[in-house]
């Protein structure tokens, strides 16, 4: 009973590792700006790390990364971690040069996941038991989960910089991101008054000031129509169409220019619409939807991205 | 009470009350929204077939003709459907429980969608989701339909609701791998199932319009007939009935009609069981004014409940799946108690 399961797992695990190594990690040539220099000194290891699933002790520095999570993906090959991630999930789809493969976040395969023989897997959301699964089969795995604010996104990015020895080169990163998000808060005209509806699908669904994505707005000083409707939302309300339009608007960001395939253009044929101030101005804005959605160091892109349509709406209205 | 009495009376009575019903929620759902829209404007805009009366904003107009109508008309429209195939398939199949997406229509409409979002061309999703479902859902009673009737053995309904459940389930299976094929695809098939009627514009009208139409008069020409081959299949075989092709009308007109409510409002559950039940309890169980009942009823009470979903939470909204189960679900219990003690 055991020998032939044990030739089967063996064979299972030479097909994955034959399937690992046909990705072979980054292009050399291509990683120059992500793959990390080494720290002037030997990292330190053991370190222990805090994540969503509480507090993770990382024996030695990690060789195998697999990350399960678009946003850690980011991360990591910001703070030049990029040479030790050996796998990203499906939708991880940035940088270009991160070894894309079948795994999935949402439904993960602990059985695949597994076969990269993984020394660290990092993941955001956690359906069923991906954490305990992994730690039962011996290997390292940080949660990482959405982040609510902004300081915990840039937590996220330093616990990542602690746990792959990059922690230098994680703060550098920080203070550089949070640079960049004070000098955009104080170019913002915080009295402008301007209002804006972010819209996640074509169905209407908003995101009000509670959300992560919600709170950038705020930075900048502007007006959020969905907060009326947040109460009992988790933070994520419906509206209705004619709100919408009596509210009007001075900017819509459209965060479903690919789930749903919306554009300025679909916008402003939808019935009622084009007297709504931000269409009739050219105020509706195209987002990155990945971007939106992230909560890595590419947020600042997306704040800066706001703050410049903000700007020109203002021109607009003086 | 009072209804009930009125209703009993005489049928005359009950299509008046059903009428005014229906009158009463249809000024309803024109009146009332998150925007506040004073009332003898709206009545001088309706009397006047759409002119802008003095008192009303160019905006107040627009959110009235091109948001508020269609969708007071499409919620009518999906209510009396359901209503009506419910009541139709509760004959057909003799099954208290039969709902109009009994035989894989909603399975077949999920897939239908499913594929459109997940391969269809992006830009155009408003136009080929509503379709690819309408098609899913006829070929999943299509299916349904053409395994049950080739077993045959003079079990005719039995064998078509088992082989309801085994397309549906199959239908269902094959929606669900898609959908994890596409995860990013997830959230817009999600919202479509709970049904929407957010985005409801004048095209939803016209897709449903004729479909409806077709459908819901057949079933209102053969209404006397539900009444016989409720009775058993050899018993109306023996009144001279061909049970096969009735069977077969009403399950196409049925489907028809669920077919369109599902292409243009997503899956809306429980209309299709709780209306006809309650018209049962009010006039008894005659098709003959079940069924015009239930259509009335059924415009009226999805009117209302798309109302409530656009109101209680104001300015945001309540997917109308949720709440029609919301309510749905207890009255339900209800009906099955009142029942047992009858029985």
């Amino acid at each position: 009973m055991g020998r032939p399961r044990t030739i089967l797992m063996a064979f299972a695990l030479a097909l994955s590792l034959a399937a690992c190594g046909s990705y072979g990690g980054p292009d050399p040539v291509a990683t120059g700006d992500t793959g990390g220099s080494p720290s002037e000194e030997a990292p330190a290891f053991p370190v222990t790390v805090g994540g969503t699933n509480g507090s993770v002790t990382i024996e030695r520095q990690p060789e195998r990364i697999v990350s399960l999570s678009p946003t850690a993906t980011e991360d990591l090959f910001a703070i030049g971690a990029g040479d030790q991630v050996i796998a990203v999930d499906d939708q991880s789809d940035f940088p270009a040069v991160a070894p894309t493969t079948e795994l999935s976040g949402f439904e993960p395969n602990v059985e695949a996941i597994a076969g990269y023989e993984p020394d660290l897997v990092v993941f955001a959301t956690e359906p069923g038991d991906l954490g305990a699964s992994l730690e039962a089969l011996g290997i390292t795995a940080l949660q990482l989960d959405a982040a609510p604010t902004l300081a915990v996104a840039f937590d996220q990015i330093e616990q990542l910089g602690l746990a792959t020895g990059h922690a230098p080169e994680a703060e550098t990163l920080v203070a550089d991101l949070q640079a960049a998000v004070d000098e955009l808060v104080a170019g913002a005209d915080p009295s402008s008054g301007l209002s804006f509806y972010f819209e996640l699908d074509d169905t209407f669904y908003s995101v009000t000031s509670k959300t992560f994505v919600g709170q950038l707005f705020e930075l900048l000083g502007l007006r959020n129509i969905a907060d009326a409707a947040g109460k009992g939302s988790g933070g994520y309300p419906q509206l209705s169409a004619e709100y919408i339009i009596e509210a009007d608007p001075d900017l819509i960001f459209l965060a479903d220019t690919e789930c749903c395939g919306q554009t300025p253009e679909t916008v402003a044929e939808r019935p009622g619409w084009d007297g709504i101030a931000a269409v009739a101005d050219g105020g509706v804005v195209p987002l990155d939807e990945d971007v939106a959605q992230r909560w890595g160091p590419r947020v600042v892109d997306l704040l800066e991205e706001i703050a410049a349509a903000a700007e020109a709406a203002g021109a607009n209205a003086a | 009470m009072s209804v009930r009495t009125a209703l009993r009376g005489s049928r005359s009575r009950a299509y008046v009350v059903g009428v005014a019903v229906l009158i009463a929620a249809i000024l309803a759902g024109l009146l009332v929204g998150p925007v506040r829209i004073g009332a003898a404007n709206v009545f001088r805009w309706l009397l006047t077939f759409g002119q802008t009366p003095s008192g009303m904003s160019e905006q107040e107009a627009l959110i009235l003709a091109e948001l508020r109508l269609p969708r007071v008309i499409v919620a009518g429209l999906v209510g009396a459907s359901l209503a009506a195939s419910g009541a139709a398939y509760q004959a057909v199949f003799r099954n208290p429980l039969a709902d109009p997406y009994l035989l894989g229509a909603a399975a077949g409409a999920g897939l239908g969608a499913t594929i459109a979002v997940a391969y269809g061309p992006t830009g155009a999703i408003d136009v080929t989701v509503p379709v690819a479902a309408f098609v899913g859902a006829l070929v999943g009673v299509g299916l349904a339909y053409g395994l049950g009737r080739s077993n045959v053995g003079g079990r005719g309904a039995t064998s078509l609701v088992l082989a309801g459940v085994a397309v549906a389930s199959f239908l269902t299976a094959v929606q669900t791998f898609l959908q994890q094929q596409r995860s990013q695809t997830l959230r817009q098939v999600y919202t479509w199932i709970l049904g929407r009627l957010g985005t409801t514009g004048w095209d939803d009208v016209w897709l449903a319009l004729p479909s409806v139409v077709l459908a819901v008069t057949t079933l209102w020409v053969v209404r006397r007939l539900l009444d016989v081959i409720e009775v058993g299949d050899v018993e109306a075989q023996s009144l001279g009935l061909n049970v096969t092709r009735l069977r077969l009308v009403v399950v196409l007109a049925a489907s028809l009609a669920t077919a369109a409510a599902v292409a243009v409002a997503g899956l809306i559950g429980f209309v299709g069981i709780i209306v006809p039940h309650t018209v049962r309890l009010l006039v008894g169980g005659s098709y003959r004014s079940v069924l015009p009942l239930s259509v009335l009823f059924g415009a009226s009470f999805l009117i209302v409940v798309d109302l409530l979903a656009r109101t209680v939470v104001a300015p945001a909204e309540i997917p109308i799946g949720v709440i029609t189960a919301l309510v749905g679900a207890p009255f339900f219990v209800v009906v099955l108690r009142r029942n047992r003690r009858a029985a």
